[in-house]
C-alpha cells in the first residue's frame, strides 16, 4: 500500500466528526431500513431487479438503440458515446450554440465521474449544484464522500463556515437555518438558469422514459424551469420495460434512506412545454465509459445490477470508520471500488481494494444481489496477475506452498518465541512487528501441534470415520480445540482421523490475490483429505470450511483449471463445520447433552464465514442453550471482529477500532464468557480482552461443549 | 375504498403531509376558502391554482371574489411569488401515501414546486393500492411528464438531520373529496 493511501486512512480515522457521524448513521440505518421493508418480500424484489438489470446488460446495444428511437420519436435528442470527453464536448457545444450562461444541476454521479463542473468553469459558464449536499461539496471544493449523502463527512459547523466563507458571512451552525439559507440562495439560480442538468435513476427503452428520484425537489425544478434540459445517463440505467420501474422504485428509497418512497419521482418521457409555452429542448446523453466492457466480463457484469443505493457503504464495518474520501474522487465504498477499477482504471483500485475486510455483510443486503467481496477478490487477483506479487509476499507463499518447510518453521517458532511469551500469549513484539500486538495479545505457538498430540488420544475403533481438517491455527496454536472436537465425536461413536498431509487451506493466498498458490494448496489438501473413505470432513474453522466447501472450486474456476474439479466437488459435498455436524448428531439422538445444568451467562459472536457463507448461525446457539447456558445476545453480534486473517496485519489501524467496538458490545451483555466458532475470531477477541485485562473469557464452541455430553 | 384512504392517510402523514377528507365538494371548498384566508393570502402574498375539474366554473368565480390574491393565471413569476399553489392530482397510492399526476402541462409543476405551500386536491375513489396500479392508468408510454409526490420537500444532507422544505414546498396539504368525480384518465 502506498504511504499516501495509509496517510489518508490515518487522517480519516483521526477525524472524530467523520467517525462519529458515520458510526451513528450506520446504526440508525439498519433500523430504518428494516422498518421500511416491513411487509415487503426483499428476496422477491431483488430477484425482479436482477432479472431486469441482467437482461438489460446482456443487450445494452439493442436497448440503447431502442431508447434512442423511442425518446427521439417523443421529441428528445439522444446522443450516445463511450467517451467522457465527448460528453463534455457535446454539452459545451450545446451551451455555446444556445447562448447558455448559467447552468443548474441536480445530483448526477455520471457528471461527477467525468468531472463536468470543471469543464464548465473552464468555459466560463456558471454552474451550480442544487442538491444541498452537492452544493456544500462544490462550495467547499471537495468531492462527494458518499453516493447518496455527499456531505455526510461534514458537521453543521463546517457547513456554516463554508457558507460564510463562500456565500455570505455570518451563517450560524443551525441546521434548519442553513437549509433555509440554501433555499433562498439557490432559488434565483433555478429561476435564471438557461440549462438544467440531471442524471437519471432508470432509463426505460420501450418508452424512452427517464425516472428521476429526489427528496429535495431540485430535479423537478431543474427539469422544469430552464429552457434546456440535459440528462446524463450511464447505460447501466437502462431497463427494457416500464414494468421494470417498480421493483427498482420499491428497493431504491428503502435501501438508500429507509423511506417507502422519496418525496419526488419524475418520469420524463418526451418534450414538454417551457414556462413561456415554447417546446423545451430535451437532450439525453447515454454514456458508456467502459460499462459495455464490464457487461462482456463474465464475472463483473453482475456489478451492473447496482441501483446506487449505497447499502454496501452503509453496512460496511470499514466504511463507517474511514468514510468515503479514502476511496478516491467519485464512487466510494465496496461498489465504488469496483466501479473505479472499471470506469477509471484497474490500478486506481490497487490500494482501495485492500480495504475490503471480506466479511460479506453487504451481500445479503444488496438489492442488485451483487457479491461485492467476491468481485473485490477478483480485482485483487487481476491486480496481482497484472503487476505481480511483492517480493515479501512471494517469499511467504514459497514457504506456505511447501508443507514440510512451513510446518517445520512453525515448530521452530514454538521455540524462538520464548523471549516474548507470557503464558499462552505474546503480548509485545519488538520493532515493526509491534503493530500486531499493540491492540491485542497474540497466541503463542503451542509447544506441540495437534498433529502430534492427536495421535496420543485413545479413540474407539469404529467403521464410521470422519476426517478432521484442523487448519493452521488449531493445529499449531490451539491444539486443545482439536482435542475437544475428537472427544465429542468419539462420544457419538465416530472415529476421527487426522490426515497428516493436510496443509494450509489457501485462504491467506486467495484473499491476497495469489490464486496459483491457493490452487496448489487446494490440490495438496484434496489429495490428503480424499485418501481415506470418510463420511464427513469436519473443520472447526469456518474460513477453512468455506475453503473446502466453496473456495477450492472457485479458485480452480478462476484459474481455468478443470482437472481436479471432480475431486473438489466430492470434498465440497463432504465438508461440514463443527457446530452443524454436532447439532445433527444431537438431533439424531447420537449425542446427548447432560440434563438439568444451569451454566453461566454467555454471549455469542457470529463469525463472518459461518454466518454468511455457511449460514450456520443457529446450530451453535441451539447447542449452547441446550447445554444449559443462558444466552445474552450482544448488539451487532454478526459484525466482523476485525481479524480477517492477514487483514489485521496489513491494516492494524482499522482492525483495532473494529475490535474495540466488538469488545464494547461483548462487555455490555454482562456475560462472563463470549463464545464463537472460529479460531481466528478467538485469536482476535481473546487477544483484545487479554490486552485490556478483562475477566471475560473468549472461547470456541468446541471448548465450551467439550465436557457437556453424556 | 375507505380502507385505502386510511392507509393513504397514515402513510402520507408519516411523511409530514397534512391530510383532510370531506364528503362533498362544498365542504372541501369551504375548507379551502378558510385555509387561504387563515394563511393570509392577499394580492401581496398570493395563491396560484392550476387548471382542474374541481375548481372550475361558478366555484372558481366565487373563490376569486372571496380571496383576492388567488389567481388562475399560472406563470413562473406568479408561482415564484405566491405563498400557496393549488392543483388537482390524478391518483393516490395507498401503500406509500403518494400523489401522482400527469404533469406534462408546466402549470401543474410550477404551482407544486415554487410556492412554500402546496394544496393538492384528490377524489377519494382515485386512491389505488400501489404504483403498478397507477402506472396502468398514467402510462409513461403515452405521457411525457409524470410526477409522483410523497410528502413535502425534505433533506437530511447536513448531519443526517431531517429538515422539511428545501427547494420544494415545506407544507403539503392533501384535500381528499368523496364526491369528486375525476373524469380524466
Amino acid at each position: 500500500m502506498t504511504t499516501q493511501f495509509k496517510d489518508s486512512i490515518e487522517t480519516a480515522l483521526h477525524n472524530p466528526n467523520l467517525t462519529g457521524a458515520l458510526g451513528r448513521f450506520s446504526e440508525a440505518y439498519r433500523v430504518s431500513r428494516a422498518k421500511a421493508y416491513e411487509g415487503i418480500d426483499f428476496e422477491t424484489v431483488r430477484d425482479e431487479i436482477v432479472a431486469a438489470k441482467a437482461d438489460a446488460s446482456s443487450r445494452f446495444e439493442e436497448l440503447a438503440q431502442q431508447f434512442k428511437q423511442n425518446a427521439e420519436a417523443r421529441g428528445a435528442k439522444v446522443f450516445r458515446t463511450s467517451d467522457p470527453e465527448q460528453v463534455k464536448q457535446y454539452i459545451l457545444d450545446l451551451a455555446r450554440e444556445q447562448g447558455v450562461q448559467r447552468v443548474v444541476k441536480s445530483k448526477s454521479m455520471a457528471s461527477e465521474e467525468i468531472h463536468l463542473n470543471k469543464a464548465f468553469e473552464k468555459a466560463g459558464i456558471e454552474v451550480d449544484e442544487t442538491d444541498l449536499g452537492e452544493w456544500i461539496i462544490q462550495l467547499a471544493h471537495q468531492t462527494p464522500s458518499h453516493m447518496v449523502m455527499p456531505a455526510i463527512h461534514m458537521t453543521k459547523e463546517e457547513v456554516a463556515t463554508v457558507f460564510s466563507q463562500e456565500v455570505e458571512e455570518g451563517q450560524m451552525p443551525d441546521i434548519p437555518k442553513l437549509v433555509k439559507f440554501a433555499r433562498a440562495k439557490l432559488r434565483p439560480k433555478f429561476l435564471q438558469a438557461d440549462m438544467g442538468i440531471t442524471g437519471a435513476n432508470i432509463a426505460v427503452a420501450e418508452s424512452g422514459t427517464l425516472v428521476i428520484v429526489t427528496n429535495e425537489g431540485n430535479a423537478r425544478l431543474v427539469s422544469t424551469l430552464p429552457r434546456i434540459h440535459v440528462a446524463i445517463v450511464g447505460i447501466e440505467k437502462l431497463v427494457a420495460q416500464v414494468k421494470d420501474i417498480t421493483p427498482i422504485l420499491t428497493a431504491l428509497p428503502r435501501s438508500a434512506t429507509g423511506q417507502l418512497l422519496t418525496s419526488y419521482v419524475s418520469m420524463i418521457s418526451g418534450q414538454v412545454p417551457n414556462t413561456d409555452g415554447s417546446p423545451k429542448q430535451l437532450h439525453i446523453i447515454l454514456m458508456d465509459n467502459h460499462r459495455s466492457d464490464m457487461a462482456k466480463d463474465p464475472m463483473f457484469k453482475e456489478a451492473l445490477q447496482c441501483i446506487r443505493c449505497a447499502t454496501c457503504l452503509n453496512v460496511c464495518p470499514v466504511f463507517r470508520l474511514v468514510g468515503g474520501h479514502v476511496f478516491g474522487k467519485t464512487y466510494t465504498g465496496g461498489i465504488g471500488t469496483i466501479l473505479t477499477a472499471w470506469f477509471d482504471e484497474l490500478k486506481k483500485a490497487d490500494d482501495i481494494q485492500g480495504l475490503c475486510i471480506q466479511c460479506g455483510t453487504c451481500v445479503p443486503m444488496c438489492p442488485g444481489k451483487i457479491d461485492i467481496p467476491k468481485l473485490i477478490l477478483e480485482l485483487r487477483r487481476r491486480i496481482v496477475v497484472e503487476k505481480g506479487q511483492s517480493m515479501g509476499m512471494k517469499a511467504i507463499y514459497a514457504v506456505v506452498n511447501n508443507r514440510r518447510l512451513f510446518h517445520s518453521m512453525l515448530r521452530v517458532a514454538a521455540v524462538t518465541q520464548k523471549p516474548f511469551k507470557q503464558g499462552r500469549f505474546i503480548r509485545h513484539l519488538p520493532l515493526f512487528l509491534s503493530d500486531m500486538t499493540e491492540f491485542r495479545s497474540l497466541p503463542a505457538v503451542a509447544p506441540r501441534p495437534l498433529r502430534d498430540t492427536i495421535k496420543e488420544i485413545e479413540q474407539p475403533k469404529s467403521p464410521e470415520k470422519v476426517a478432521f481438517y484442523a487448519g493452521c491455527l488449531i493445529d499449531f496454536c490451539y491444539p486443545e480445540m482439536g482435542e475437544s472436537l475428537v472427544k465429542i465425536l468419539n462420544k457419538a461413536g465416530i472415529e476421527v482421523i487426522f490426515p497428516d498431509e493436510q496443509t494450509c487451506c489457501g485462504a491467506p493466498a486467495r484473499y491476497n490475490g495469489a490464486y496459483e498458490v491457493a490452487g496448489q494448496n487446494a490440490r495438496d489438501n484434496l489429495k490428503a483429505l480424499l485418501a481415506t473413505d470418510v463420511k464427513h470432513v469436519v473443520s472447526a474453522c469456518p474460513t477453512c470450511t468455506v475453503a473446502l466447501k466453496h473456495d477450492f472450486i472457485e479458485t480452480f474456476k478462476s484459474l481455468g483449471e478443470s482437472d481436479a474439479m471432480a475431486q473438489a466437488e466430492e470434498l465440497s459435498a463432504k465438508a461440514i463445520d463443527f457446530a452443524t455436524l454436532v447439532k445433527k448428531l444431537v438431533d439424531e439422538g447420537r449425542l446427548t447433552l447432560k440434563e438439568g445444568e444451569t451454566l453461566e451467562k454467555i454471549t455469542y459472536h457470529d463469525s463472518c464465514h459461518l454466518k454468511r457463507t455457511l449460514k450456520a448461525s443457529q446450530p451453535p446457539r441451539d447447542l449452547l442453550q441446550q447445554a444449559g447456558h443462558e444466552l445474552s445476545e450482544m448488539y451487532e453480534c454478526d459484525t466482523c471482529c476485525g481479524m480477517a486473517g492477514s487483514y489485521s496485519l496489513k491494516l492494524p489501524e482499522i482492525s483495532a477500532p473494529i475490535l474495540e467496538r466488538k469488545l464494547k458490545f461483548i462487555k455490555e451483555t454482562g456475560a462472563t464468557k463470549v463464545v464463537m466458532d472460529c479460531p481466528g475470531c478467538v485469536m482476535q477477541i481473546r487477544g483484545g480482552l487479554d490486552k485490556e485485562g478483562s475477566p471475560i473469557h473468549a472461547e470456541h464452541t468446541v471448548e465450551t461443549l467439550a465436557n457437556r455430553f453424556k | 375504498m375507505s380502507h385505502s384512504f386510511e392507509s393513504f392517510k397514515t402513510r402520507a402523514e408519516a411523511v409530514s403531509a397534512e391530510v383532510h377528507r370531506f364528503g362533498t365538494q362544498e365542504e372541501a371548498t369551504a375548507f379551502l376558502l378558510s385555509f387561504l384566508q387563515e394563511e393570509g393570502v392577499s394580492p401581496q402574498e398570493g395563491a396560484v391554482c392550476a387548471a382542474g375539474t374541481f375548481l372550475d366554473g361558478p366555484r372558481k368565480d366565487d373563490l376569486k371574489v372571496k380571496v383576492p390574491g388567488l389567481s388562475f393565471e399560472v406563470s413562473q413569476a406568479a408561482s415564484a411569488s405566491s405563498k400557496v399553489g393549488i392543483s388537482q392530482l390524478d391518483w393516490g397510492i395507498a401503500a406509500t401515501g403518494t400523489l401522482v399526476q400527469d404533469a406534462s402541462a408546466v402549470d401543474k409543476r410550477l404551482v407544486s414546486t415554487l410556492p412554500p405551500i402546496h394544496v393538492a386536491l384528490l377524489g377519494t375513489d382515485r386512491i389505488l393500492a400501489d404504483m403498478n396500479s397507477v402506472l396502468e392508468h398514467l402510462r409513461p408510454q403515452e405521457l411525457n411528464y409524470i410526477s409522483c409526490i410523497t410528502g413535502p420537500s425534505r433533506t437530511a444532507d447536513i448531519e443526517r438531520v431531517l429538515t422539511i422544505g428545501v427547494h420544494g414546498p415545506e407544507r403539503l396539504i392533501i384535500v381528499v373529496v368523496d364526491d369528486l368525480q375525476q373524469v380524466m384518465a
